[in-house]
């Protein structure tokens, strides 16, 4: 990677320090690497479960009769296993490995971050045979019962320990803005998660949510949505701002944008919950509050989004010859579409159609796939080159990968749009007399042809995504005799 | 200070980072939250808390994640009205732990299914959706006839939810375990299934809470 500029000296103000007047200290890599490793294994386990899913949406057959493997309960593996091994381990090792680079600081506590690292695994790996087995709370994205959620919460405690206190070591005045992403993910999800949990246990295996109905609906919306914010965003977005320069060889366009798009969007994310409760039995003026907070929310979004083209602006010619800088770049795109989506759908009336429609989870999608997915395809395209300190196995495979990927959220998201949008207009259709024109059941055989174009669609992404694990693990563990392609920078 | 410097204060003292974001994230939920918190509905008129065998049963649309195709809550919409019937209040959920609205319909809303179909047509739908609803896509459910509700664990949950204030008398949690003794999962998902949605304010208080 000679022609990237070590970010770590990068653009005044950023380093208070001159390039090359500090000591640069042997990093921690083999915990990152851990992560990095979990981080393929949970997206291949979550994405095949979400194929299995969009296969039993199409051919009920492939529910098996099996309860674990029946749709709602693989559906929450499918969900928890993608968010929280998924894009979790992704965080949490990039945040690692960032976090000593940008402060030119050695891991703090390096024990304390090995142990967050069996902890989450271990904890995960239980909480999935938990929703296997039906045990849940029934609050979404937030189904593990109460003892995983002690277990959550301490660890994150370390999690935050290691963290800030490899913030506090580091050599270089200024911190660095994924880190600020990094500490808003540490810090809102940890209130976010301790709220929205308090519980009353029944036994090791059932708890009651403290909140009931309205009040319980939007506490768990205000987490949803926030999770959303601070987990999927936030932390990625503490991602992107370091492996967007790095690859692009670029610093970051407008310092300024970055830090008004920061406290903008730490602000306003958090009001935006109750749009996933328009029309509900919560009160009007909440409702009303979420949605003008929704829309408000494209600025500092939009503003990262400019924030990240603009970096790449003087680096186009690098697009062609780089996996990791063609998925990053992408993946803005997508999360620019993810954050105009969103708060127009946000407005009552475009919810009024998309609300409890295929819609929304397309939109998901296009952020989950197009902007999680391609932004950690990025950052892991080059992190294993980079730690194993060789070349990426096949640039062929890599370009393979990101033509399934792009097809695959593309079919994806197109599907949802036509199936959302069908299911939103047909139920509230009415004849001249008043009456309602179509039957639920009607509606239900309409769109079963997008189920299909939908599962073809996360097939690709998910054939995709094995390719790259399959390439990945040869650039890391292969001998190295055999190689055809050359170092691609 | 101009937003600037504070802002390079804080950039360069991760206490003041740590403070600045936990104190800019905070108002979200403050604002939005608490009132609905503090705003608990009046207590002239309340539902009626679960039956065991309807919490029976509520704990098997729970374990089985019933409520992520099927949503609970109708809008004020003319055609959901239609389609659904009278659209819900808050006030019909005071006694849900925890709320069951969901979030998509890939099924319909399940709010006002009291009374719409037999206990049989349920009973041959849970276990074979297709044969009354061709073209379905739901997963059929046959162990939930051939399993049976632990009467012990919906005991538990009944002194659970004492503590948070729903009266069940001791009379009552003693006499779930002759009301569950050898009854099918089925039958007490049906149950709360028929009970869905009964519990309706009488008008006047529907139009005071609205």
């Amino acid at each position: 990677m000679a022609a990237a500029p070590a970010l770590e000296s990068a653009p005044a103000p950023l380093a208070a320090a001159p390039a090359g007047t500090i000591a640069k200290p042997v990093y921690v890599t083999r915990v990152v690497n851990a992560f990095i490793i979990m981080t393929v294994i949970w997206a291949l386990f979550g994405m095949a479960a979400g194929v299995l899913l969009a296969a039993q949406m199409v051919w009920p057959v492939f529910n098996f009769e099996i309860p674990a493997l029946t749709f709602g309960r693989l559906r929450t593996v499918h969900t928890n296993s993608v968010v929280f091994g998924f894009g979790g381990s992704a965080l949490i090792g990039t945040s690692f490995y960032i976090v000593q680079r940008t402060c030119r600081a050695r891991l703090f506590a390096p024990n304390l971050a090995w142990l967050i690292f069996a902890g989450w695994q271990l904890g995960l790996a239980a909480g999935m045979l938990t929703l296997f087995a039906g045990i849940n709370t029934g609050k979404e994205y937030a189904e593990f019962e109460w003892p995983l959620d002690v277990a959550i919460t301490l660890l994150w405690v370390c999690y935050a320990v290691v963290f800030f206190g490899t913030i506090a070591k580091r050599q270089v005045a200024a911190i660095y803005i994924s880190n600020w992403f990094y500490a808003a993910l540490i810090i809102v999800v940890a209130m976010l998660h301790v709220v929205n949990s308090l519980e009353i246990p029944v036994s090791p295996f059932k708890s009651y949510s403290l909140y009931a109905g309205a009040q319980d609906a939007v506490v768990q919306w205000w987490y949803g949505h926030n999770a959303v914010g601070f987990f999927l965003t936030g932390g990625f977005l503490g991602m992107m701002y370091y492996f967007l320069p790095k690859l692009a060889g670029r610093p970051i366009w407008s310092y300024r944008l970055s830090i008004v798009a920061f406290w903008a969007f730490t602000f306003t994310y958090i009001w935006a919950g109750p749009h996933h409760l328009h029309y509900s039995a919560i009160p009007d003026w909440v409702q009303s509050l979420g949605m003008v907070m929704s829309i408000i929310l494209l600025l500092p979004s939009w503003g990262t989004m400019v924030n990240g083209i603009m970096t790449m602006s003087q680096a186009w010619g690098r697009l062609h010859r780089n996996p990791a800088l063609k998925f990053t770049v992408l993946a803005l795109a997508f999360y620019g579409l993810a954050t105009f989506e969103g708060p127009m759908l946000a407005i009552k009336s475009v919810n009024v159609i998309s609300h409890f429609t295929e819609w929304t989870v397309g939109h998901v999608h296009s952020g989950a796939l197009g902007w999680n997915a391609f932004v950690t395809f990025g950052a892991l395209y080059f992190l294993v080159p980079t730690i194993a300190d060789r070349p990426l196995y096949s640039l062929k495979l890599a370009n393979l990968h990101f033509v399934l990927a792009i097809a695959g959220v593309m079919l994806y998201i197109l599907s949802m749009w036509g199936a959302g949008v069908t299911q939103g207009l047909l139920w509230l259709n009415l004849d001249e007399n008043g009456e309602l024109k179509y039957s639920f059941a009607e509606v239900m055989r309409a769109i079963s042809p997008y189920y299909l174009v939908r599962f073809i669609g996360g097939a690709l992404f998910f054939v995709g995504a094995l390719i790259m694990a399959y390439n990945l693990w040869q650039t890391a563990f292969a001998p190295a005799t055999g190689r055809s392609q050359p170092q691609q920078q | 200070m101009t937003p600037a410097k504070i802002h390079h204060f804080v950039e360069n003292h991760a206490g003041a980072l740590i403070g600045g974001v936990l104190f800019v994230a905070i108002w979200g939920g403050l604002a939005q939250i608490l009132p609905v918190m503090l705003d608990t509905p009046e207590k002239n008129w309340q539902p009626q808390p679960y039956t065991s065998v309807q919490l029976a049963g509520r704990e098997i649309y729970l374990r089985e994640s019933c409520g992520l195709c099927h949503t609970q809550q109708v809008r004020p919409l003319v055609a959901e009205v239609r389609r659904y019937g009278p659209h819900s209040q808050a006030i019909e959920f005071i006694f849900d732990r925890p709320f069951l609205w969901g979030s998509k319909r890939t099924g319909p809303d399940l709010h006002r299914l009291a009374g719409k179909y037999s206990d049989e047509w349920h009973r041959v739908h849970l276990i074979d959706p297709r044969q009354v609803v061709p073209g379905s896509i739901m997963p059929s459910y046959p162990w939930l006839a051939e399993q049976t509700v632990d009467v012990n664990s919906v005991q538990r949950l009944m002194l659970a939810l004492r503590t948070v204030g729903i009266e069940y008398s001791d009379d009552q949690i003693a006499a779930a375990s002759s009301e569950l003794a050898g009854m099918s999962e089925i039958d007490a998902l049906i149950a709360y299934l028929q009970s869905l949605g009964s519990n309706l304010p009488p008008p006047a208080e529907a139009a005071h809470h609205h």
